[in-house]
């Protein structure tokens, strides 16, 4: 008997989630990746003529809250117009009954791709550019929950994005998913912060969402999270840009990561939120501050380390002063003599 | 601070600097005010041209050289009044010339005050 390869298995897994573009203005082109609650592919926009991906549900079955959800995804994408942020173009529901949006379609690599062979300095600046579209996220009341590198695209053109809110939600909802109870939602909750709530009970009660390695603590135990959850993932990207290792991984491998810079990160992943950075804006200027050799918040230098940083952003000007001063001091002695 | 003010207080520092080391020359240790004074007046100078200069060309080494050839040339001058002491006058003068060179290229803003 033939016995099927796991490249076939995966291949006819793929083709009976195709989704069913009849009807549509889209022309399916391939598939493209796997999402927490579907798949994406990429399509081809026959009326405006472009290339677009389609995030498509996978089940019909039990939809409805997927559904819900992938709908809230795509209102939360619509909503937030930053650069840093994929635009979406259009939802809707296949002729099979599977719920869909559309969104840009970004070539390009994922940043752990990205950064190899680029500097520490490089590294940080990406750091900075994801953070823009996190705290504009932040600033109009959304926490994305699941910041990670697999989420974060450099396209063609060097942009970075923030991709899949697929556990997107309204921040400083004082919900605990543990305690959600079991009913389902009415038309008048179907507010934006229900939907999100709704969100929560499709997921599961008592599920965890996240990436560990990547989690806030408050968010692997279930409990309520606000923007600052970001906040810690953004510590542990930043552990990853700079050590090469996710966090979880235990030490930086070998790698010797500058005081400062493990100061900014056990400070961004602090345990209690109190202790992390309150915003993401808070966090990038302490990068800038690195960058700038200038000190930075998180840490408190001793005397010699402040002199070594002085030293090291003035070596030149020290270097001149010092030899005038070596000139001056040998002109005193030979005219001793 | 911009350039030329950075370059006039840092000529002047240096410039005093200079003057009073003099006091260590016996020989002309009893002439020392008016050398303070020379030398304070001669480090403004430079710092003004140096300092103008740098707000005309951004250029690190052509800063650090025109500060260089200021500072010997002032020097000189000085050293052709006092009829002696070239090597200890130019040598520090040049010095001098170079650093507020060096610094007005490095640091010290572009900025202009605006009249209203």
């Amino acid at each position: 008997m033939r016995q099927l390869t796991d490249k076939v298995v995966a291949r006819l897994q793929a083709d009976m989630q195709s989704p069913d573009l009849t009807g549509t203005r889209y022309r399916l082109v391939r598939y493209l990746a796997r999402g927490g609650m579907g798949s994406v592919w990429l399509v081809e926009d026959t009326i405006l003529q472009r290339q677009v991906a389609l995030k498509v549900l996978d089940f019909v079955a039990a939809a409805d809250d997927l559904a819900e959800r992938l709908l809230q995804e795509a209102r939360i994408l619509a909503g937030l117009e930053h650069p840093g942020i994929v635009p979406v173009h259009d939802v809707g529901t296949l002729t099979d009954g599977r719920a869909f949006y559309c969104m840009k379609y970004v070539e390009g690599r994922t940043l752990a791709q990205h950064i190899t062979g680029k500097s520490v300095p490089d590294r940080l600046r990406l750091l900075e550019r994801v953070a823009e579209p996190v705290d504009f996220a932040h600033a109009r009341g959304f926490i994305h929950r699941d910041l990670k590198p697999e989420n974060i695209m450099i396209g063609a053109f060097g942009e970075v994005l923030v991709m899949d809110w697929g556990l997107a939600k309204v921040r400083n909802i004082v919900r605990n998913i543990a305690r959600q109870p079991a009913r389902p939602p009415t038309e008048e909750e179907l507010t934006t912060e229900a939907a999100s709530s709704a969100t929560s009970r499709a997921t599961g009660q008592g599920s965890v969402l996240g990436t560990p390695g990547y989690m806030s603590p408050e968010q692997k135990r279930g409990d309520e999270v606000d923007h600052r959850t970001d906040i810690f993932s953004l510590g542990a990207l930043l552990w990853f840009l700079v050590a090469g290792s996710s966090p979880g991984e235990g030490s930086a491998g070998g790698v010797k990561v500058p005081r400062p810079l493990r100061a900014i990160c056990d400070k961004a992943m602090a345990t209690d939120p109190v202790a992390r950075y309150q915003s993401a804006g808070e966090m990038t200027a302490d990068i800038a501050h690195y960058l700038e050799d200038a000190p930075v918040n998180a840490y408190r230098e001793n005397l010699v380390e402040r002199g070594a940083r002085l030293y090291a952003r003035h070596s030149t000007a020290v270097i001149l002063v010092a030899v005038y001063l070596l000139m001056r001091f040998l002109f005193i002695l030979f005219a001793r003599r | 601070m911009n350039k030329i003010v950075l370059g006039v207080v840092l000529g002047a520092v240096l410039g005093a600097f200079d003057g009073l080391s003099a006091w260590l020359t016996p020989a002309v240790r009893s002439q020392i005010v008016g050398i303070v004074i020379g030398s304070t007046v001669k480090g403004i100078i430079a710092g003004i041209l140096i300092g103008v200069f740098a707000r005309k060309v951004h250029s690190l080494a052509l800063g650090i050289l025109f500060g260089l050839a200021v500072g010997l040339v002032l020097a000189f001058i000085i050293a052709q009044l006092q009829h002696g002491y070239y090597f200890q006058i130019m040598l520090p003068g040049g010095m001098v010339g170079l650093i507020v060179g060096y610094a007005t290229q490095k640091y010290g803003s572009l900025q202009t005050t605006q009249r209203a």
